[in-house]
């Protein structure tokens, strides 16, 4: 019974130090939130106060929905996340299939050789790259920031994703094999089904870096018509350096986005970090 | 023709030569068992017969065709597996389907297929239930059904029994007996239970080591084990091995099973210490302490009483032992 008490105790303690990193961690959330939607005299005045009906101001969100290309930079990220991920997912599960499914000569080579890019940065190639798309004639497309950003998510994710394929039940794979299924479908049908929570994981921890950059739109795409979000508030700072209202409020819609796709995923996601918890 | 020929048939992963050249022919109709200790190569040997791995060396045929390049689904077999792997995401109906679906046949005659299945082993009311719906027994009947849809040239079982309780085993093994008379198929069954391979089989094939100890029916191989390894293995409980120059017989060892080993309290050549008795009811296991032979173990029908530690005397019954050599060969 001592212990049942002592468990309450270790309970309330872990939740107390849970709570005040989450407080911690949201706080900046919270200012850049709340300041969007005052007058700017009251951000500088009181910047830890809410909102209230002298101080209330919306002009931050007027200024950038008006500066009709806010949208379109918006558009961009999105389509420049999506399709990166969708490529990061399909690719890293593939090969992450073939690294754990089949041996073959160098496939332990080949896992090192795709899992070292976890430990090298992508940015070190940053120079050879944009001589690349230069030379491909990418530059200031999308195209270039989803092959980019494709190549930067997948080492994580092949790495991630064949620790979890060789814990797919070999039998399973068999028996499909028995049954004349292709190799695509044992791929697509039987063994992505199983590992969704580790797919999911890797989306969130791919998605984000993804959604935050400002390198490489800024030195791959940044014309107007291929900004991204992160890259457009960057913009408003430089060229309107005391409205803070359109900065406040262009950060918090970009918060938006990562918000929906992350409870897309977040329910797959706390079931693969608590998988194995339960058998 | 036999229903499966292995010619000398090796397998090897990276250099470890896991079967060791396997020569078997098992005949159209028959029921033969693999059995052996664990990572003796017997799962691996089936997976070879089922195309599952790649055979390093050596052939594989099926009726009268060679097979060795022939993938999984060409072979016309079906396996039963130790997991029951069965398609999560499809109804029993669905997974029990699949490989006619996948073989173009007329839906009307799958659902025939299905039907004639489902109904020797009473599956109808499981029909549209998912895997995760079902027990580990209606798991695995559903696995064996899935192979009875395909009508195979060969069943194929990798320890089928193994994830289910005592009871439940018996009455699974008690149905797959009955289906192999049933079907009249040809059926390859692994295990490492001897039991599930005395009572089920027609041929016992004893692998240890990824190599064939004997091939022979159960009585056989029981009666007239060929080596020291397969006399020990085949019986429950376990062949004594007696010292042979001891009792000034010939061999190095002398194999007796438990209930061929008399005990008395005064008479007898051997003299040891009873160190634990097993009463079950319809037999006693006494185990004896006998120098320079070690923990003896004897086999006693009904109910008898001796006294841990007390001092007993054994007598082999002479017409039953078995001689053996260093290396474990039987002398005749
Ligand atoms: N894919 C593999 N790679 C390397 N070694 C393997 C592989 N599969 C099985 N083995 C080895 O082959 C031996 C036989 O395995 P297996 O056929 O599964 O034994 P059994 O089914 O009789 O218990 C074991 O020593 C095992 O470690
Ligand atoms: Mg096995």
């Amino acid at each position: 019974m001592s212990q049942a008490r002592t468990s309450t105790r270790r309970t309330i303690a872990a939740h107390a130090v849970l709570i005040t990193y989450t407080l911690i961690a949201l706080f900046p959330v919270f200012v850049v939130v709340i300041n969007s939607f005052k007058s700017r005299k009251a951000i500088f005045s009181e910047p830890l106060a809410l909102p209230s009906a002298s101080t209330f101001d919306a002009v931050g969100y007027r200024t950038v929905l008006e500066q009709g290309d806010f949208l379109l930079y918006f558009q961009n990220s999105l389509t420049v996340t999506v399709a990166s991920l969708f490529f990061v997912l399909l690719f890293g599960a593939m090969a992450a299939f073939a690294l754990s499914e089949y041996r073959f000569r160098g496939n332990l080579l080949m896992g090192l050789y795709l899992a070292l890019g976890i430990m090298i940065p992508i940015r070190l190639g940053t120079v050879a790259i944009l001589q690349m798309m230069v030379a491909g004639g990418l530059v200031n497309t999308l195209t270039a920031l989803i092959l980019v950003y494709t190549a930067q998510g997948l080492p994580l994710a092949v790495f991630i994703l064949s620790e979890f394929m060789r814990g797919v039940s070999d039998d399973l794979k068999s028996a499909g094999r028995i049954d004349g299924l292709s190799e695509y479908r044992i791929f697509f049908t039987l063994v992505l089904p199983l590992i969704r929570p580790a797919m999911a994981t890797v989306a969130v921890f791919t998605m984000i870096p993804i959604w935050n950059d400002l390198w490489f739109p800024l030195i791959l795409a940044p014309a107007e018509s291929s900004k991204t979000v992160t890259l457009g508030s960057q913009v408003f700072i430089g060229q309107f350096v005391t409205n803070w209202n359109a900065v406040l409020a262009a950060l918090s819609l970009a918060i938006l986005p990562v918000l929906v796709l992350y409870l897309a995923f977040s329910r797959q996601l706390i079931r693969g970090i608590t998988a194995g918890a339960v058998k | 023709m036999g229903a499966l020929t292995l010619s000398n048939v090796t397998k090897s992963f990276g250099a470890v030569e896991v079967i060791k050249g396997v020569d078997l022919e098992v005949a159209e109709g028959e029921f033969c068992v693999f059995v052996g200790p664990s990572g003796c190569g017997k799962s691996t040997l089936l997976r070879m017969i089922a195309g599952l791995e790649d055979v390093t060396s050596g052939e594989v045929k099926i009726g009268d065709r060679r097979v060795n390049d022939l993938a999984p689904a060409k072979r016309e077999i079906a396996m039963v597996f130790q997991s029951y792997a069965l398609y999560p995401h499809l109804t029993v109906e669905g997974n029990m389907g699949l490989a006619l679906k996948q073989a173009h046949v007329p839906k009307a005659e799958i659902a025939a297929s299905i039907g004639r299945a489902a109904d020797m082993l009473g599956l109808e009311p499981l029909l549209a239930r998912r895997p995760a719906e079902l027990s580990g027994g209606q798991r695995q009947r559903v696995a064996i059904g899935r192979a009875i849809v395909r009508t195979p040239k060969l069943f194929l079982f990798d320890e089928p029994l193994s994830n289910l309780d005592a009871a439940l085993r018996v009455q699974t093994r008690i149905e797959i007996a009955r289906l192999h008379r049933d079907l009249g198929a040809t059926m390859i069954y692994v295990t490492h239970d001897q039991i599930e391979a005395m009572t089920l089989a027609h041929k016992i094939v004893v692998l240890n080591a990824g190599r064939i100890e004997q091939v022979g029916a159960p009585m056989d191989v029981y009666n007239d084990p060929d080596n020291a390894f397969v006399a020990g293995f085949i019986g429950s409980p376990k062949m004594n091995f007696l010292d042979a120059a001891a009792l000034g017989q010939q061999g190095a060892s002398l194999g007796i099973r438990p209930e061929h080993l008399a005990i008395s309290r005064d008479q007898g050549p051997i003299a040891g210490t009873v160190s634990h008795i097993e009463k079950l009811g319809s037999e006693t296991l006494v185990y004896v302490h006998a120098e320079p032979h070690g923990l003896l173990t004897v086999r006693l029908f009904g109910e008898h009483d001796f006294a841990v530690n007390e001092a007993v005397r054994l007598t082999p019954d002479p017409a039953r032992t078995f001689h053996f050599d260093a290396s474990g060969k039987r002398l005749r």
